[in-house]
């Protein structure tokens, strides 16, 4: 039996000092310590990007992130993405093109589609289908969350 | 059923010389832990036997690609995005660009690792057939010191391999020589992203006046490790690339390879998918 070990990282902004089993999934950490639960559990092995956030600037699937790991690092959830009220041009755009149908894959697909316009301002339909690539909609709505992500780059 | 999280120890070293300190006093005790992206599936399937994990993601001394003269050598912690993005990697080692860039989704190439890959060990992982074609080489460190040795070999049987309780992997290294080569890499999948594969090819070749001068096959999910298929390659190499030679190259590969149904696909799917992939790269590289 493991006793807890403290660490301290930044999620949305915000510092947090935890005690935490090290081999603790990320995912719950957020969810359950720290309540943010916007970040979704799809299959829990990394197949499905439901679990995804932003560390330290990259795409992961926290699911398969054990926490020890991110011990003085920096954390986005989907919680994090708006400026306040203001939405993401990729949040708007999921909400007027219908991108959003049960909510489950949601959190995901936008963190991915967030982190691509970052990386890449002008992603070619390749490069959307690419950049979303890991992340399933169980209700099949990929054309309308492509769509979204189409109206996301032309409306920035 | 999911396991037991407090019964795993995950520990962080401060240094590579604590890591190997740690193993060395206790070898057989702790094993590496990289980017997760395969153990901690296990963990969650109830599926990880092994306690005790020693935290190796922070260790800097087991990042970044150097470029030298003669080889490309790049820390076993180098993720598939850092492979991507390294311009010489792109311009002369394609294949393990393209396994990079074929392994998992974006979220899985920032961090799973090329170590990772190697010493999780899996029959189907998608850069080793790349790093067998490219005469890769591995470094071994350990409190005794440090060793290289061929990547082909390594691994001697199903998950097994010549790596000592106390040594961790540090280093891949890549020679050079792989300017006017034609390189072939396919992996066959369920689907593009995500997928295991059921078989993959990387190939490489060099054709003068249409004459194979030189040629390395590697395949993964056709046997109990990544295999290099030497007996396909001395079936084909210095011979002229006719339908006869080609053929024969291909009856060999399929007397050398050994798969099996499993939960992915059957042996005889993967057996003629890979005779079928080992003639398109011999036909493409005559073109």
């Amino acid at each position: 039996m493991t006793s807890k070990t403290a660490i301290e990282f930044k999620v949305n902004g915000e510092s947090h000092k935890l005690e935490v089993f090290p081999m603790a999934r990320l995912l719950d950490v957020l969810r359950e310590q720290l309540h943010l639960t916007g970040t979704k559990e799809g299959c829990g092995e990394g197949e499905c990007g439901a679990c995804t956030v932003k560390l330290d600037g990259q795409i992961v699937n926290s699911c398969l992130v054990p926490v020890a790991q991110v011990n003085g690092s920096s954390i986005t959830t989907i919680e994090g993405v708006a400026q306040g009220d203001q939405l993401h041009a990729v949040q708007q755009a999921f909400i007027d093109h219908g991108g959003a149908q049960c909510g489950i894959c949601t959190p995901g697909m936008i963190l991915a589609a967030v982190d691509l316009l970052e990386r890449n301002p002008e992603p070619t339909e390749a490069d959307i289908r690419n950049g979303l690539a890991g992340n399933l909609c169980r209700c099949t709505g990929y054309m309308k969350i492509f769509e979204s992500v189409v109206r996301a780059c032309q409306n920035r | 059923m999911r396991a037991y999280v407090p019964g795993y120890q995950l520990q962080t070293p401060r240094s590579l010389a604590d890591a190997l300190a740690l193993i060395g006093n206790e070898p057989g005790v702790w094993k590496p832990f990289a980017g997760g992206t395969d153990l901690m599936v296990l963990l969650e399937a109830g599926r990880l036997p092994h306690r005790n994990y020693l935290n190796i993601w922070p260790l800097s001394e087991l990042r970044g690609i150097e470029v030298t003269e003669t080889h490309v050598t790049l820390g076993a912690l180098t993720t598939y995005t850092d492979v991507q993005a390294h311009e010489v990697l792109r311009s002369e080692f394609p294949m393990l660009c393209q396994a990079a860039n074929e392994t998992g989704g974006l979220a899985i190439q920032n961090r799973g690792t090329l170590g990772g890959n190697i010493v999780n060990a899996s029959p189907a992982a998608d850069s080793p057939p790349a790093l067998l074609a490219y005469d890769a080489e591995i470094e071994l460190v350990s409190n005794r010191g440090a060793r290289w040795l061929p990547y082909d070999g390594f691994h001697t049987g199903y998950k097994q391999m010549t790596m000592l309780p106390d040594e961790l992997l540090s280093r891949i290294r890549l020679p050079r020589n792989t300017a006017s080569l034609k390189h072939y890499y396919r992996k066959v999948g369920t689907r593009k992203a995500q997928a295991i594969a059921k078989v993959c090819i990387a190939a490489i070749a060099r054709v003068e006046n249409a004459v194979m001068t030189d040629v390395r096959v590697a395949l993964g999910s056709v046997a109990p490790i990544v295999l290099r298929c030497k007996q396909t390659e001395d079936a084909i190499r210095g011979k002229a690339l006719t339908d006869d030679s080609v053929n024969q190259a291909r009856e060999t590969l399929m007397r050398e390879i050994t798969p099996i149904d499993d939960v992915r696909s059957t042996a005889s799917y993967r057996l003629r998918v890979a005779a079928n992939l080992l003639v398109h790269f011999l036909l493409t590289a005559r073109s």
